[in-house]
């Protein structure tokens, strides 16, 4: 339990810059406090987010990894995050098929007036990656 | 590639970033990064001795890029790329990570903070070494602008645009401009008609040599971006040439058909043809398609059969337009909150309970019962009549959580337009607070005070029913600590203002973006408060916060300026991150021409071709590409790649 206690979980947050991006400034601007786990990269839109990224990330390390974007019909590029949703989906399908567990990807929609939302996805995020313990399936063994 | 010299500028933001971020820590750990040549702290970097010392730095340091560490990249991206330009480095070579709104105004925990601080500036400064020098392109600008909504605000909108040479197009949804402002019966604190003040300015932009007015139109479909969107614009039918309408009125004598009149907020009810003002612009009658038997001489027919001048003709057909336009202000005003969310105050279904804009109509010389107050349920003289204020405001638990800002002054102006028609009459005010910031605006509600005799009890009413004949109020004045129950002959409600029905709709067309309280959201609220977070595109008015009359002129005023500015020059420059094909690596396969929401790229000759002018660098292709040969400029996936091992570091 102690060291449950103690293990901070290292989450990549990729947001796109129109919606996410701008709540999760929203969200600094109304003060709202949430852990620092996760660590921002803006991209133009979440349809930007090759599924790579994703399997980078885990594999350099990250605990968990969230890809937050525009709600469904708002993408400010007309389709972004429904491409980014159908790539999302089989990618949590692969890293439940190569034994990640499922919970260490998560999607979200967070427009640019949810600060309040942000702040819940990013907590929430950490709360339940806590139970998992750290990621060491697609982790890459440093070399000595 | 030779080795990169970049500065990193690391602001305290006075102790906003300083107090929970170790800048000191941020500076050392970047200047460790093997491409920074330079780092530097201050308090405010964006003042003018902060700029001046980025740009001095550059020169003396030669650097080539610039990481500066501060607040969101919405606030001073701009501000530290115009500097590195003033400095001769090329502006896309400027990134700013942001470690104020994503960080230090989020995190308490100062070691962690630092630790994310660091982590982002980090992630930044990579992804800084791979950026290119680029030059923005130059696209060409349509010096036309659309504004949307004919209210106040885009009637002001529209004439100032106007004024400076340049065509508006001015789109209103309704059979006639006018807007909200055209049903009020007069205004505060001065008590002038609103009539008067509207009618005018409607006939002058109706007559405008450089706006055209399109009634009972609504915007469809908006492609492109700032300086050059093409708009399509659905005109519905009104089976009424305008030019041959004489207002004679018999069409609606002989009109079958009863419908509410949505121009009198219900109180009156109107024929399926019908003109919804005396001083309707334009001046022609309008058949509702949806209220009519069925434009057709077999089942109905009669408003045709009358018309002499044959102005009425059922095939008119509703169009499609398309329009050229630069720019775009949106003023799509408000709607009352809806009465059915409150049961306890009847749920809008007690007689004699009006909203404020019945209220309007009912004091109007324009009206139903021509400016006489008269109650709907048997037309008598109210004496007793209960104003209830922030009904619907004020109360996050269950409607609206904000202050809709003019209701206590419109109450005050409505007790006082009660007792100047009614001077025996008793007036009651339920407020929780007044709030009467304005010029004059104190001044007015001491006058309706004192004056007017009107009895302000400071509390919340907590059921109205009929009784009696009457509507019963029940509520509390908790000055004095009792009950109070009033027999009111009528009853006004002061609703919360909401953004106006359509507003959802064309947030949604624009892609521009909506409030937690769903109102338009400006893209910045102190710095650009009439601006949209998309390039070009305007707001004006009760959409996007409520606001009274001189407020909503003065923001259109404003959006119009900006109009004026952005459409007075001959090219804009248009970001140059967009879409490139690495030849070398492009097989062909053609996944990303798929993939383009803006059929923005092509296969010629076994390759893909990005066409500049149509990509709007979302880099949606770049995602899709199985073998990396095409990607966005400066967010390369290299530089994500990058960027990720800096998070994790």
């Amino acid at each position: 339990m102690s060291e449950q206690q103690t293990y901070e979980p290292r989450i990549v947050a990729f947001l796109c810059k129109w919606c996410s991006s701008a709540g999760s400034d929203l969200a600094g601007v109304s003060r709202i406090q949430y852990p620092a786990n996760a660590t921002p990269i803006t991209v133009p839109c979440t349809g930007a987010i090759s599924p790579m990224y994703i399997l980078s990330a885990f594999n350099k390390g990250a605990d968990g990894v969230l890809v937050s974007g525009c709600h469904i019909g708002d993408c400010h590029y007309i389709e972004g995050n429904y491409l980014a949703r159908r790539k999302m989906h089989l990618i949590m399908q692969l890293i439940e098929f190569i034994g990640v567990e499922p919970n260490r990807f998560r999607m979200s929609w967070v427009s640019a007036a949810e600060g309040g939302k942000f702040a819940q996805v990013i907590t929430d995020f950490v709360n339940d990656l806590k139970p998992l313990g750290p990621q060491e399936k697609l982790k890459k063994a440093e070399r000595a | 590639m030779s080795k990169k010299r970049t500065g990193v500028f690391v602001c305290h933001c006075g102790t906003n970033i300083a107090a929970t971020v170790d800048v000191a820590k941020v500076a050392k750990e970047m200047a460790g990064e093997n491409t920074v040549a330079f780092t530097q702290e201050y308090v405010y970097m964006c003042s003018e001795p902060g700029q001046e010392s980025v740009v001095q730095a550059i020169k003396d340091n030669k650097l080539d890029s610039v990481v500066v560490t501060c607040c969101s990249p919405n606030l001073h991206e701009k501000t530290f790329r115009d500097n590195a330009q003033r400095a001769g480095i090329n502006n896309f070579t400027v990134e700013i990570a942001n470690i104020r709104e994503q960080c230090s105004w989020v995190h308490k925990d100062k070691a962690k903070g630092t630790e994310k601080a660091i982590k982002i500036s980090r992630s930044v400064v990579r992804r800084v070494n791979r950026n290119k020098p680029m030059d923005a392109i130059a696209v060409p600008v349509t010096r036309r602008a659309m504004v949307i909504g004919g209210g106040i605000a885009g009637i002001q909108a529209a004439i100032d645009i106007g004024n400076a040479g340049i065509e508006v197009i001015l789109v209103e949804k309704q059979a006639t401009i006018g807007g909200r402002m055209l049903q009020l019966s007069e205004t505060f604190p001065t008590l002038d008609c609103a009539q008067c003040v509207m009618s005018p300015k409607m006939v002058e932009v109706n007559r405008h040599p450089k706006v055209k007015v399109m009634t009972y139109s609504e915007v469809q479909e908006v492609a492109g971006s700032v300086g050059n969107f093409r708009v399509k614009v659905f005109k519905r039918s009104t089976f009424v040439d305008p030019d041959k309408c004489k207002l004679c009125d018999e069409c609606t004598e002989v009109c079958p058909v009863v419908v509410p009149n949505e121009y009198e907020h219900g109180l009156t009810a109107r024929r399926a043809i019908y003109i919804p003002y005396a001083q309707a612009i334009p001046a022609s009658f309008t058949l509702d398609e949806d209220a009519c038997l069925g434009l057709n001489p077999v089942v109905c027919g009669k408003c045709k059969d009358v018309c002499e001048t044959g102005a009425i003709d059922y095939d008119i057909r509703s169009q499609t337009v398309t329009e050229d336009v630069g720019a775009i202000v949106v003023a799509t005003g408000f709607d009352l909150y809806d009465q059915a969310n409150i049961p306890e105050l009847g749920g809008g279904k007690i007689e004699d309970v009006l909203d404020g804009l019945q209220f309007e109509r009912l004091c109007s010389a324009s009206g139903a019962t021509h400016g006489h107050v008269l109650r709907p349920s048997d037309h008598k003289e109210p004496k007793d009549v209960v104003f209830i204020q922030c009904v619907g405001s004020r109360d996050p638990a269950k409607h609206c959580a904000y202050c809709s800002k003019i209701c206590c002054m419109y109450t005050a102006k409505h007790a006082r337009l009660y007792k100047k028609h009614c001077p025996d009459g008793r007036a009651y005010i339920f407020y929780i607070d007044i709030r009467s910031g304005g010029k004059g605006y104190e001044e007015f509600v001491q006058r309706t005070m004192e004056d007017d005799d009107t009895l302000y009890l400071r509390g919340r009413v907590s059921r109205l029913y009929r009784h009696n004949g009457k509507v019963r109020v029940h509520g509390t004045d908790t000055l004095t600590g009792q009950n109070v129950e009033i027999d009111a002959d009528m009853v006004v409600l002061a609703l919360a203002m909401v953004p106006s029905k359509g507003t959802a709709e064309i947030a949604k067309t624009l892609k521009i973006g909506r409030d937690k309280d769903l109102f338009l959201a400006e893209a910045h609220p102190k710095l650009r408060p009439v601006e949209s977070i998309t390039g070009g595109i305007y707001l004006a008015g009760a959409a996007q916060a409520p606001k009274d009359i001189p407020e909503t002129v003065a923001q259109a005023g404003a959006a119009a300026a900006k109009v004026i500015a952005l459409l007075s020059q001959a090219t804009l420059s248009r970001s140059p991150l967009i879409a490139k094909v690495r030849r070398s690596h492009c097989t062909g396969c053609g996944m990303c021409v798929e993939a383009c929401p803006f059929i923005a790229i092509r296969l010629e000759g076994g390759k893909a071709i990005v066409n500049e002018a149509l990509c709007e660098g979302c880099g949606s292709c770049s995602a899709t590409c199985l073998r990396a040969a095409i990607d966005v400029k400066n967010v390369t996936q290299l530089q994500v790649y990058e960027m990720i091992e800096a998070c994790l570091a």
